[in-house]
């Protein structure tokens, strides 16, 4: 009895944070959705919300996650794969996540001092004599940061799993006649998957909303649906759209982690 | 053709600057026998398992499969396939495609894919999992699985890395049999690695005793056990009472302030020696009949037999095993034949060690 009592007093400040900082901003998100822009209730903003312009949107946020986690797990695998094969791993592995401790403004101006016309790049691209290019506010730059800052969150749970791997299983597959890429095709990335599954979600469902970096970087030339949702907040002021947006959101990032969830299989 | 399948020559393998891991190593390995390496951690067995298969390179010295030096071959090309310790079966795979793995990489028709993983379940007793999970399966179906896997290949050569290990006592030795059946069955060559000399004793047609990277001993398992070299194997394979000794002429030898009869010769005269008598060898009887004279320190019941650790009067220990129980702090008297005592030079080559045991086969055959 007593026990009940201690325990129930331990999940207090879950229960609390919880409510106050899950349940609670979703329950106002899907509410706010429900008023236009008067303040009256309406399904205008699901109406709006199915018309070309925000599909575009949707379409194009997507389509940009989806570079940006698709680069990442180019970059990300091998890297994991050669940081298991070295000595100090650890330290190896720490070096590469020490960059996402820093603030990502302070990472984005970075760039913007590298990329910009008088930056390091260009400086470097005149010297070899291809000249001086518009490198900030393309898709190239907004990509190219877009996945700098992600690829430790890709890294990680791929080493994991890859470091996880008992290598007697590739000495198994080589002693049965594999090679080593089809010990990498039948072996190591079947058994990596929950890695890489896992990676693909911490990056693709935060791309979705990226804001910060589509006008630092981008020059407000890529629109995502988080871009939409802050120009709705704090610029048009029409809370409901923007709520609807988020909505949106939700539900897709739901349906990924669905799909993308990992069944996992113990031996 | 010989009969020979593999053969080490001179095969020293050695990591960085530590003492080498196997030292000028050579033996041959002869078609549709049971092999055994046996040894203590550390001593180099699996190393040599390792070698055949591909996954390491020697240092130095060469390794002939079927007359033709392999040691360029990579592991996939080889004709050997590995049953592991920890059997290293895929766990994203069921039964069936864990067996058909090898097949599916040949890249063979499907139906004979089918064919032959089903015969080769069937081989092991597991036809009817073929759709199981490996986490569903229980630690020997496992082991049978991981067997499954490597004859479907149809190798010349089977390896098997202690795959026994990790199975309860019963369920160890169950399996036992059945290795031991199935290799008769196949016709090929197995080559076990175990650091369990009851498991060595009881499956093998020709076992390596290995210490220190170095082959001590081979032979069969009545060789060994009956005539172990040294020290090292008389002590590694099963209980033995090793004391030192003197041998004073040829059928003479010294030991624990007696002479006694025994059956070695060719020796040269009061050369230091080390005598082996197995515990089974030794009989109790009374203080005036006995050879020794020992009192009895502490007794265990074995089930089939009882052990009972004795002492003498220069406090060597005397372990016997006996049918019939012994009292504690007794005097008692061991008797034992003059063929019980084996003796072992100091320092003697396996070669030599040979020599002089056929030449006693030939003294006897003199005598009768």
């Amino acid at each position: 009895m007593n026990n009940k009592v201690t325990r129930n007093l331990y999940l207090l400040p879950y229960v609390l944070w919880i409510v106050l900082f899950v349940i609670a901003p979703i329950i106002l998100v899907l509410y706010y959705s429900f008023f236009d822009v008067d303040g009256n209730f309406s399904f205008i903003n699901y109406k709006t919300f199915f018309t070309p312009v925000y599909l575009q949107m949707t379409f194009s946020s997507f389509w940009y996650a989806f570079l940006i986690t698709v680069m990442s797990l180019l970059v990300a695998y091998p890297t994991a794969y050669l940081l298991t094969k070295t000595k100090h791993k650890q330290l190896w592995l720490l070096l590469i996540i020490v960059p996402s401790w820093i603030n990502l403004l302070l990472k984005a101006y970075a760039f913007i001092g590298i990329f910009g016309q008088q930056g390091f790049a260009n400086a470097f691209l005149e010297a070899v004599g291809i000249g001086k290019q518009e490198i900030l506010f393309t898709d190239f730059s907004f990509i190219f940061v877009s996945v700098y800052i992600f690829i430790p969150f890709m890294i990680l749970p791929i080493f994991n799993s890859l470091n996880e791997l008992n290598p007697t299983l590739l000495d198994a597959a080589n002693d049965l006649g594999a090679s080593k890429w089809t010990s990498f095709r039948r072996v190591i990335f079947p058994l990596t998957i929950d890695g890489v599954k896992a990676g693909c979600q911490v990056v693709f469902i935060p791309s979705l909303s990226l804001f910060m970096l589509t006008r630092l970087i981008a020059g407000n030339r890529v629109i995502t649906l988080g871009t939409a949702i802050e120009q709705h907040f704090l610029v048009t002021r029409d809370w409901g759209m923007g709520a609807t947006i988020a909505v949106f959101l939700i539900i897709i990032m739901v349906l990924i982690m669905t799909i993308t969830g990992s069944r996992k299989k113990g031996v | 053709m010989t009969n020979t399948i593999i053969e080490f020559k001179n095969v020293t393998k050695q990591y960085d600057n530590d003492s080498p891991v196997l030292d000028h190593v050579s033996f041959e390995i002869e078609r549709g026998k049971f092999y055994t390496l046996l040894g203590p951690s550390g001593c180099g067995k699996t190393t040599i398992l390792r070698l055949i298969a591909g996954f390491t390179e020697a240092s130095v010295g060469d390794i002939y499969f079927d007359g033709k030096k392999m040691n360029d071959v990579p592991a996939n090309k080889r004709q050997v396939n590995t049953v592991f310790q920890d059997y290293a079966l895929f766990p994203h795979l069921n039964v069936f495609e864990n067996v058909a793995f090898g097949l599916r990489i040949k890249k063979l028709k499907e139906s004979v894919i089918k064919q032959k993983v089903q015969e080769a379940l069937t081989f092991v007793n597991l036809a009817g999992y073929e759709n199981r999970e490996i986490r569903e399966m229980s630690g020997g179906q496992r082991q049978r699985v991981a067997i499954a896997r490597a004859i479907v290949n149809e190798p010349e050569v089977i390896l098997l890395d202690e795959p026994l290990s990790a199975l309860d006592l019963k369920l160890r030795t169950e399996m036992q049999y059945e290795l031991r059946e199935l290799q008769r069955r196949l016709g090929i060559t197995f080559i076990f690695v175990t650091h369990d000399q009851e498991e060595a004793l009881a499956m093998s047609d020709e076992i390596f005793v290995l210490n220190r990277g170095k082959i001590q001993q081979s032979g069969t398992p009545i060789d060994i056990y009956d005539e172990p070299i040294n020290r090292f194997v008389a002590d590694f394979i099963g209980e033995s009472n090793i004391v030192e000794g003197r041998m004073i002429e040829d059928y003479l030898v010294e030991f624990v302030g007696g002479r006694f009869e025994c059956v070695d010769q060719g020796l040269n005269p009061n050369e230091a020696v080390e005598i082996v008598i197995r515990p089974e060898d030794l009989e109790i009887t009374t203080k005036e009949r006995g050879k020794l004279k020992v009192k009895v320190d502490s007794q265990l019941f074995r089930g089939v037999h009882y052990e009972i650790s004795c002492y003498d009067e220069d406090q060597n220990e005397w372990l016997v095993h006996s049918t019939k129980k012994a009292n504690v702090g007794d005097e008692i008297g061991l008797y034992f034949d003059p063929e019980a005592i084996h003796v072992m030079r100091f320092g003697e080559s396996e070669a030599d060690f040979d020599r002089r045991l056929e030449a006693y086969d030939h003294g006897d055959a003199h005598e009768q």
